[in-house]
């Protein structure tokens, strides 16, 4: 007991973290082990689970090292494509699927933070909304650039066809007999073997919380929030700031690609397009309504807005409507000077507790 | 010839993406925001205009000025309700705001007029035959490229030579001495998001014009685009943005016909990347050094 009251505030804060996310799985799990969820929300485990690591990779990015990145979800369409791809092809390889799951989301982690820092060399450049567009444009072209790729497997080994003009076909991989189509440009992957499960989100998830609370707490953690609390400050007491930009942005990138190999091996056939600008813009409200910087936020506000749009299924139509108003009246109210001043009125002992928040 | 005609298509689509361009760096800068509801404004403006066309039967030109009307007013109400309330938030906090105004926005419209795209009665029809016929160019693409300039030529003397535009030029340069100058700073971050708007109204019955598919959705590339081209022209920059547009449009012309259609966004966007790194502050934009 005495140690635990010697811990400092932020070991405590992540012990928190961890066990909250324990106790949520524990409680699933045995709802899902008596029956008690209903199919469709199973369903919804999985991609649950993916986007609460994307908003805590995001928030990494946008939080912790305070550049606002639009182009998220393109990292996570480089883990997803390359992460199906290693797991199709493997499936003679490697007949147990945990394993090929594990491998798939290595090699969509590595793929992603490869492309990380393609992308990062130069972005991480620029400044402010400069740097925000040019995310986004990175975004754009991954997109359109996996939307071109024709992908299959045979006894041979891989075999890509680069469809830029929009002439080639899945002919022209010339298969084998025993080959099968991964990917079909435009119209992505096919047949995939879903082997994603609930357990596997909730491992990525605690190994995602692991390297970024580890990170955040590090001396490169205190090095990457001193750049984003003041770039030229940091640089004069010899912080190599294009380093730690690049560490917190490649990270994040990896763990985006991680998400992505697991939501892709959840379904059985996926586009490109679903990693548009909209999904980039959806893990940012994620981030940006749990609280920048703030990890347990992110895991709640991923859940409690994934979540959202389904239980309003009843309005049907208006749901999205309403997910808008409920948007913009959260930010109102917990930006706008006038509501806060109402709040402190209300509620006097939170004062203290308005810079944090 | 066809580099011709390929060269014209790209300025007249390069012109509506200048006009968006021209409402986003307006309001980026004096309100410092990127308003990313501004792509649907448009879609609003071609909703209207449609609706004025197909059940009021108004002529075209009178859907324009009802479109235009709607979407200032549209404008106004936006900025009055979402952003104001936001002046002092930080720049995160209102972009989320400004795409929750644009998840409304759209959803709106997908309830009012159904997801069904809907096909748009042209303003005009008709082509220009130049050169014995080998020259085809739409009146469409003439009336964008004229209006783009008439509304290039209108704005920049107006934040040049009248007494409202030189506020809000003294807005985006330094919101607290403009205050102090006596200039009513809300009521000018309230004018140029009307100005905004209108033109992207404009923009919408041009867009809609040429290409005549409307949907919900219908907004949002161009809304894009027009904003890469306002960062490609320097954002906060009017002449900037209308290069922009109009370099951004002759880009995706050219690469859709001589490159790749697959790839014609990701040229643009290629493009775009490449201006940036050689000039960080877009084409014609200033470079401000930081203070320390």
């Amino acid at each position: 007991m005495n140690r635990l009251k010697n811990m400092k505030r932020t070991t405590k804060a992540n012990f928190a973290t961890y066990l909250g996310v324990i106790l949520a799985f524990v409680i699933v799990t045995i709802l899902v082990n008596n029956g008690m969820l209903k199919r469709s929300h199973m369903g919804l485990l999985v991609p649950i689970c993916c986007y609460i690591v994307m908003a805590v990779s995001l928030n990494l990015t946008v939080g912790i090292l305070g550049e606002l990145s639009l182009g998220h979800a393109g990292f996570m369409s480089v883990g997803a494509f390359s992460g199906v791809i290693a797991a199709m092809s493997l499936a003679e390889a490697i007949p147990y699927a945990p394993a090929r799951l594990v491998i798939a989301i290595i090699v969509g982690a590595v793929c992603a933070a490869i492309a990380g820092v393609i992308v990062g060399v130069p972005v991480l450049r620029l400044r402010g909304d400069y740097l925000a567009i040019v995310t986004l444009a990175f975004g754009e072209i991954i997109k359109e650039l996996i939307n071109c790729l024709i992908v299959g497997h045979d006894s041979e080994g891989l075999h890509i066809v680069f469809n830029y003009n929009g002439s080639k076909s899945v002919e022209d991989l010339h298969l084998l007999e025993d080959g099968i189509v991964i990917v079909k440009g435009a119209q992505g992957t096919a047949n995939v073997t879903t082997i994603a499960s609930f357990t596997a989100g909730f491992i990525l998830i605690m190994i995602t919380l692991v390297i970024v609370l580890n990170l955040v707490n590090s001396r490169s953690g205190r090095a990457i929030m001193a750049i984003r609390d003041n770039r030229i400050a940091a640089e004069s007491v010899g912080i190599n700031v294009t380093k730690y930009k690049l560490m917190a942005f490649v990270t994040s990138s990896a763990l985006a690609g991680a998400a992505g190999a697991l939501y892709g091996l959840n379904y059985s056939s996926m586009q490109a397009t679903k990693f548009d600008f909209n999904t980039s813009i959806l893990v940012l409200v994620y981030v940006v309504l749990g609280g920048l910087g703030n990890i347990w936020g992110s895991i709640i506000a991923a859940t409690v807005l994934y979540v959202l749009p389904e239980a309003l299924r009843e309005f049907a139509d208006y749901r999205m409507l309403v997910y808008a108003i409920v948007l913009i009246l959260v930010m109102l109210a917990t930006n706008s000077p006038a509501v806060k001043n109402v709040l402190i009125k209300i509620i006097p002992h939170r004062k203290g507790e308005e810079d944090n928040g | 010839m066809e580099f011709l005609s390929y060269l014209i298509s790209g300025i007249s689509l390069g012109s509506v993406y200048a006009i968006i361009a021209l409402g986003y760096t307006m309001v980026y800068g004096i309100a410092k925001m990127l308003n990313f509801a501004h792509g649907d404004v448009i879609m609003v403006g071609g909703y209207i205009s449609f609706c004025a066309i197909s059940y009021l039967n108004l002529p075209g030109w009178l859907s324009l000025l009802l479109a235009v009307l709607v979407c200032t007013v549209l404008g106004v109400v936006i900025e009055g309700l979402a952003y104001k309330p936001l002046r002092q938030a930080t720049s995160l906090a209102v972009l989320i705001t400004a795409i929750g105004v644009s998840y409304f926005l759209q959803n709106s419209a997908l309830l009012i007029w159904g997801a069904a795209p809907k096909v748009y009665p042209p303003l005009i029809s008709g082509t220009l035959k130049l050169f014995d016929g080998q020259l085809s160019i739409s009146y469409v693409s003439l009336l964008t490229m004229a209006a783009c300039i008439v509304i290039m030529v209108v704005l920049t003397t107006f934040t040049s030579k009248s007494k409202m535009g030189k506020a809000m030029r003294a807005c985006s340069e330094d919101k607290g001495a403009a205050q102090l100058m006596g200039i009513n700073v809300n009521r000018t971050i309230s004018l140029t998001f009307a100005i905004g708007s209108g033109l992207a109204a404009i923009a919408g019955v041009l867009l809609c014009s040429s290409y005549p598919t409307l949907m919900p959705t219908t907004g949002s590339m161009p809304g894009i685009k027009a904003f890469t081209a306002a960062v490609f022209g320097g954002i906060g920059s009017i002449p900037g943005a209308f290069l922009g547009g109009i370099l951004l449009g002759i880009i995706e012309a050219l690469a859709k016909a001589y490159l790749s259609t697959q790839l014609s966004n990701s040229i643009v966007f290629a493009v775009l990347i490449v201006v940036l790194l050689v000039r960080p502050a877009g084409l014609l934009g200033k470079y401000v050094p930081e203070k320390v």
